[in-house]
């Protein structure tokens, strides 16, 4: 593994900036219920150009936030594309300008099972609307339209991150010029939707619970803690956790974790309760499990009215989003002559991989970016 | 010599015309992609090694990663005017296989491959007794991604076999196309057929 400390190709940050929050009167979301108002956290980096064709939409995963580069006031650690954003990085803020925005239904600022209920002047906790990655899309989209951008140069995600992107593809076909899905899937996998129900269940059964209008004081923090342990395991590859703890230590203790990956798993549950609300991982788990752009000749006759040029990346490490559904993807846009480069990278770090340094996913992603042509094919 | 000028990759070039849909099997960096997309061509790869993809998305062509071996249902019949299989059949599993579906997906399909009858391989079998070692394939048997040896004249038999039809047949070695007794002189054997 390198850092970004070893690698040239990783250079400048975008240094301070600051998470904003913009309010809509009123948002419709796919099920029929009106959001009032709806509000968006969002970040930008670098400087929207006059013709406003530079603008590069970034779309996070699960866990993440609007906070993608450069670091907050005291932060010691950057957001969480900092690697690929940035001056002279591969979504080079000197030549585009970045936007990334917080999900609806998440709980980083903007509209969610946090944000107070107008009627009750309570927080809506699990009487919030149901979600779904449509939503989080079309709420993106007016997000880009208040900044008069009318096609974005391009949208870029990993994992949840990813269906966003291809969403977009689909939703607003002539809005986008590029489209960068990472470690991704048009639908998912049984399995995959098996992981994200003992994650929801372990928050369902914990004693503090209380069918989601839980008191503050008292959070379902263990259930949530052992969602994010479940989650962390399926993130990671069996290479890269051989590699972290191994079998370290086995004392024998019954009454405690006494292995080095027990100890990492509940550290990564705990510290993820202090900046993570059980609602919400709800919300966007079930937004995933419910994404659907079908597989095979469903998907190809969906994908047939995309008009922008598609880079698919997988990992061969990847166990919890496997290559075959990124080829998937892939068969489909090019059943429909679509412009697509495919990319299997080997790195080893497993599903985290599209977060991680990797000097080949730089090269692809600034290579794509700054190979835009109009194209043969369109 | 410059690819461009390479009488094999001219005559290539030469047979598909601007806004035709192109399948480009083991395309390798992409140099042949590049000059018929310089061309107007609407082309796309499939390359199994990402150092090559990597090369290919920086000339800002199209390449899936993958293995031909793999398969190409997805792809529909006929939809591509050519499919290419540049020096790439010999490396492949099933040659007799890939053919075949190279002939359903594309309305033409251009083969090149090493001519493995050319004098000097011949002369070299009959002199060393081993297996040769040439410019053209310059691998040892244990170190070599080619899989099979064949000739034109084989290359011939098999279509007829198939009653697969030869709309053209080209030789060539580096510099030139070979018109006379091209199996015993041509590096290269290229040919263009349908179903």
């Amino acid at each position: 593994m390198t850092t970004s400390e070893s690698n040239e190709f990783f250079h400048g940050s975008v240094g301070i900036v600051h998470t904003q929050i913009i309010s809509f009167d009123s948002f419709t979301l796919e099920g029929g219920e009106t959001i009032t108002p709806l509000e968006i956290a969002f970040e930008t980096y670098g400087t929207l150009n006059e013709k406003k064709d530079n603008a590069i939409l970034v779309c996070h995963a699960l866990s993440g936030d609007a906070h993608a580069a450069g670091f907050h006031e005291g932060d010691k650690r950057p957001g969480w594309w900092d690697y690929y954003i940035g001056p002279g990085k591969a979504f080079d803020t000197n030549r585009y300008f970045i936007i990334s925005s917080n999900v609806i239904g998440g709980c980083k600022g903007s509209s969610g099972p946090l944000s107070t209920n107008g009627k009750t002047g309570k927080p809506f906790q699990s009487t919030f609307p149901f979600v779904s990655i449509g939503d989080m899309v079309n709420a993106q989209e007016k997000l880009i339209r208040h900044f008069g951008i009318h096609k974005l140069f391009a949208v870029a995600g990993g994992s949840m991150g990813g269906m966003q992107a291809l969403q977009w593809s689909v939703a607003y076909p002539d809005r986008l010029k590029n489209c960068i899905i990472m470690a991704s899937s048009s639908e998912h996998s049984a399995q995959q939707i098996a992981f994200n129900e003992v994650g929801r269940q372990a928050i369902l059964s914990d004693p503090n619970w209380n069918q989601g209008l839980y008191n503050q004081e008292n959070r379902p923090s263990k259930g949530l803690a052992l969602a994010r342990m479940m989650g962390h395991i399926t993130y990671l590859s069996d290479e890269m956790m051989r590699e972290k703890f191994g079998r370290k230590p086995p004392k024998g203790n019954i009454q405690s974790t006494d292995f080095a990956v027990g100890s990492y798993l509940i550290y990564q549950g705990e510290s993820f309760v202090d900046r993570f609300d059980a609602n919400s991982y709800i919300y966007v788990t079930k937004a995933l499990d419910h994404f659907s752009l079908g597989t095979g000749k469903e998907l190809t006759k969906i994908l047939a009215k995309v008009r922008c040029r598609f880079l698919v990346i997988a990992y061969t490490s990847d166990w919890l989003y496997p290559p075959y559904q990124s080829e998937e993807i892939v068969k489909s846009l090019e059943v429909n002559a679509v412009p697509v480069s495919f990319i299997e990278l080997n790195n080893p770090a497993g599903h985290d991989s599209f977060l991680l340094p990797s000097e080949e996913q730089d090269s692809i992603l600034r290579d794509f970016l700054s190979a835009t042509d109009e194209g043969a094919f369109f | 010599m410059d690819l461009k000028n390479r009488p094999d990759i001219s005559y290539i070039a030469n047979l598909i015309k601007p806004g035709e849909r192109v399948l480009d099997l083991g395309c390798g960096y992409g140099e042949l992609m590049l000059i018929l997309k310089n061309k107007g061509v609407r082309v796309q790869g499939i390359e199994k090694d990402d150092k090559c993809i990597i090369q290919c998305v920086k000339k800002s062509l199209y390449v899936h990663h993958g293995d031909i071996d793999d398969g190409l249902k997805h792809h529909l019949d006929h939809s591509f005017d050519f499919v290419i299989l540049n020096q790439t059949i010999q490396q492949t599993l099933n040659p007799g296989d890939i053919i075949k579906e190279c002939l359903r997906i594309g309305k033409q399909v251009i083969i090149v491959f090493p001519n493995f009858s050319h004098w000097q391989i011949r002369t070299s079998i009959l002199l060393s007794g081993k297996t040769p070692v040439t410019d053209l394939m310059p691998f040892h048997w244990y170190d070599t991604p080619n899989l099979h040896y064949l000739s034109g004249k084989d290359f011939e038999d098999f279509c007829e076999f198939e009653r697969i039809k030869v709309l053209h047949r080209a030789f060539f070695n580096r510099t030139r196309q070979i018109k006379l007794f091209p199996n015993l002189f041509a590096t290269l054997a290229l040919f263009v057929i349908r179903a």
